[in-house]
């Protein structure tokens, strides 16, 4: 079984709820990241998804956007974003690395150099904002041979025909976004949410995690209720960006956010 | 007759071995694909509100009343047909080929811009959308939406990067009185890119009564088809008029290209003449090889943004880079796909004009034919000074005149060094 697939049915099992967090390489200095994702680690968390920096990320709200601009401030490219995964990979082997971004990034740099570097560093999971299923095809091919999964996002206007050519094609988990709008926007419908995911865990077997709008404990635990997986990035970019002035202190403060998230799930 | 079958999107997907000629020129394909540029890559949440508009396009193209409603716009509120000027002096003191000018200058708010709006607007209010949303750069396009927008009363907000704010403050202040708000974009590089970025998030957000009406050839699928589409009537006109007046199919076409919608709605009804030339002019900025440009035709590299895949200006890494022109409507690192697609196939040629010339176009059209072009436009004029003196007094050039420059004064006369 894949670690991404292992860290959802150990949750599954125990009665929880997996928990999923986003952070951009390199945000707000490139030193961080490996620190900061050995704290969430430490915390609780199951899943990192790691943003790769992008100059357009066209469907992110304020806080990610600030975010990726402060990764490029610094010139962090791709490879810098694979060498972090990999230095996390030497002490950590369990908590499960999945890749977010834009297809230019992967475009850039090629679809067979980048799985393939991906699968060196010890990626698990890729998830590109910008890539529908239509369009996956050689990419998917090239991960799903070295055992990454592509992982693909649902939104509440995604129709049922369509989800289930999607779900088709997915591997690792399925990503539902919660809310029409950005990351980190503020208008979630927790009780729309879940009759949206019961829907669809009749025509999938893929843990389903959500994400868009989850900002503290009190949201993440009512949606851990229902949902395999919660996924939290807006409030850990903003509370990393607002420490990046004093950059020693970060590692803490995700873990105490991380900390907080899986305790409430906990309570679920 | 002016919206016969050429307005319908091509559905047959041709091989490119296939096409030895032209004359089986269809695309894009189903999926939004010109060879392998254009399709679709846009967040999830976007895809239903996309194949919604492609439905709702598809069907309304082949409705009689939709047609007869657009067409009697375009006569009644646009003004067209737009005149097909045959530039005298200017052909005199350049001493080369016959000049034409196709005059989308004086189209209802000065530019070619409206003929899509007035479409899109169109296919909002069949959709019952209540809201309308644009990015602009130069204002031209914002305006043409606030325009329609407050013909139909609906509620528009227009994204614009926060330099283009500042250097075309007066057509910032037209779109307030038409109505409209303007939202400064502060993100990125503060251009159009960026005020694309931020419609995208708007419409991501509000795609349930929200229609974004994009102003140019690119985006996603079907995007690019249906600006072209509305904008071809561009290229119909001038196609009918060249031949009245000169019997003949002219030898050049010329357009400047930003994205490239004023351009490919002059070429796209000409694309199977084969014997016409097509010549797409970018902005040059400070010159191809300062990098500070907007020319990603001529010096950029197949990506993916906004949307579609097509040439960009972009670093090894795949990260957008910062461009440079003068007339904010061509400050765009992209492109549209079709226009990828025309230059890879080698029916289109692509050059760069640099601010120098351009303004240096300006002066001479304003002087010579008392017509003052966008600065956008006048990269176009540029590239007809330089060649026409060089062809055949015989041969004919048609360049659109896709904009008039009044917004563009302040800029001129700052570049001249006077205070206005």
């Amino acid at each position: 079984m894949s670690r991404l697939a292992t860290r959802f049915a150990e949750r599954r099992d125990a009665g929880s709820s997996t928990l999923v967090t986003y952070l951009i390489a390199g945000d707000p200095a490139p030193s961080v990241t490996v620190a900061a994702m050995e704290a969430l680690a430490r915390a609780g968390v199951d899943v990192i998804e790691i943003g790769i920096p992008f100059s357009d990320p066209e469907a992110e709200g304020p806080d990610i956007q600030a975010g990726c601009e402060r990764a490029l401030a610094h010139g962090v490219r791709l490879r810098d974003v694979l060498d972090m995964v990999a230095t996390f990979r030497q002490t950590d082997t369990r908590t499960a690395v999945v890749l977010m971004g834009y297809l230019n990034s992967v475009e850039a740099m090629g679809s067979e150099r980048f799985a393939e570097a991906a699968s060196e560093a010890g990626v698990d999971g890729v998830i590109l904002v910008n890539l529908p299923p239509e369009e996956a095809g050689p990419l998917r091919s090239e991960l799903e041979q070295r055992g990454i999964d592509l992982v693909f996002l649902l939104a509440p206007t995604t129709t049922d025909a369509r989800a289930q050519r999607i779900l088709e094609q997915a591997s690792g988990f399925v990503y539902y976004v919660s809310l029409k709008g950005t990351t980190g926007a503020g208008h979630l419908d927790v009780d729309a949410v879940r009759e949206r995911v019961t829907a669809l865990r009749s025509m999938t077997p893929l843990p389903i995690a959500v994400g868009f709008g989850i900002r503290d404990g009190a949201s993440a635990r009512r949606v851990a209720q229902f949902a395999d997986g919660v996924v939290v990035g807006s409030v850990l970019v903003r509370s990393m960006g607002d420490l990046a002035g004093a950059p020693e202190a970060i590692p803490a403060a995700a873990e105490a956010l991380a900390r907080e998230l899986r305790e409430a799930m906990d309570a679920a | 007759m002016r919206y016969e079958k050429s307005m319908v999107t091509p559905q047959a997907p041709v091989s490119e071995a296939a096409m030895a000629s032209f004359a089986d020129y269809n695309f894009p394909d189903e999926r939004g694909h010109f060879g392998r540029f254009g399709g679709r890559f846009v967040a999830e949440t976007l895809t239903h509100a996309l194949e919604e508009l492609d439905r709702v396009y598809r069907s309304l193209i082949k409705d009689p009343d939709f047609q007869r409603e657009f067409d009697r716009d375009l006569a009644e509120y646009v003004g067209r047909p737009s005149p097909l000027y045959f530039a005298e002096r200017m052909t005199r003191e350049l001493g080369g080929a016959r000049i034409y000018l196709k005059r989308e200058d004086l189209n209802h708010t000065g530019a070619h811009k409206v003929n899509n709006t007035i479409g899109q607007a169109l296919l909002a209010k069949h959709m019952g959308k209540r809201r309308i949303i644009a990015e602009t750069g130069a204002g031209q396009h914002g305006v043409a939406s606030a325009t329609v927008a407050a013909r139909l009363g609906m509620e528009c907000v227009v994204y614009m990067g926060a330099e283009d704010v500042e250097r075309q403050s007066l057509n910032v202040y037209r779109m307030k009185l038409l109505g409209a708000r303007v939202v400064p974009v502060t993100s990125g590089s503060r251009t159009l890119k960026d005020a694309m970025s931020e419609a995208m998030r708007d419409w991501v957000t509000n795609v349930d009564d929200t229609h974004y009406i994009i102003g140019t050839v690119a985006g996603p699928h079907p995007y690019p088809a249906l600006v072209r589409d509305f904008q071809s009537v561009i290229g119909r006109e001038a196609r009918a008029q060249c031949m009245a007046i000169e019997g003949r199919l002219p030898d050049v076409l010329v357009a400047c290209v930003g994205g490239g919608s004023n351009a490919l709605g002059l070429f796209h009804p000409f694309i199977r003449d084969e014997g016409v030339r097509m010549v797409g002019v970018e902005a040059g900025g400070d010159g191809l090889a300062t990098g500070r440009h907007a020319a990603p035709l001529c010096a950029g590299v197949p990506g993916v943004l906004h949307g579609n895949r097509t040439y960009l200006m972009e670093d090894e890494d795949g990260q957008i880079i910062a461009t440079h022109s003068i007339s904010a409507g061509l400050d765009y690192p992209g492109v549209g796909p079709e226009h990828a697609f025309l230059k890879d196939l080698g029916r289109a040629e692509y050059t760069a004009v640099t601010d120098e010339d351009a303004l240096r176009a300006f002066h001479h059209l304003t002087r010579t034919e008392g017509i003052m072009p966008a600065l956008e436009t006048s990269h176009a004029i540029a590239w007809v000074m330089e060649h026409a003196p060089n062809m055949d007094p015989e041969q004919i050039i048609v360049v659109n005149l896709s904009g008039r420059g009044d917004k563009d004064i302040l800029t001129v006369a700052r570049h001249d060094g006077i205070d206005l």
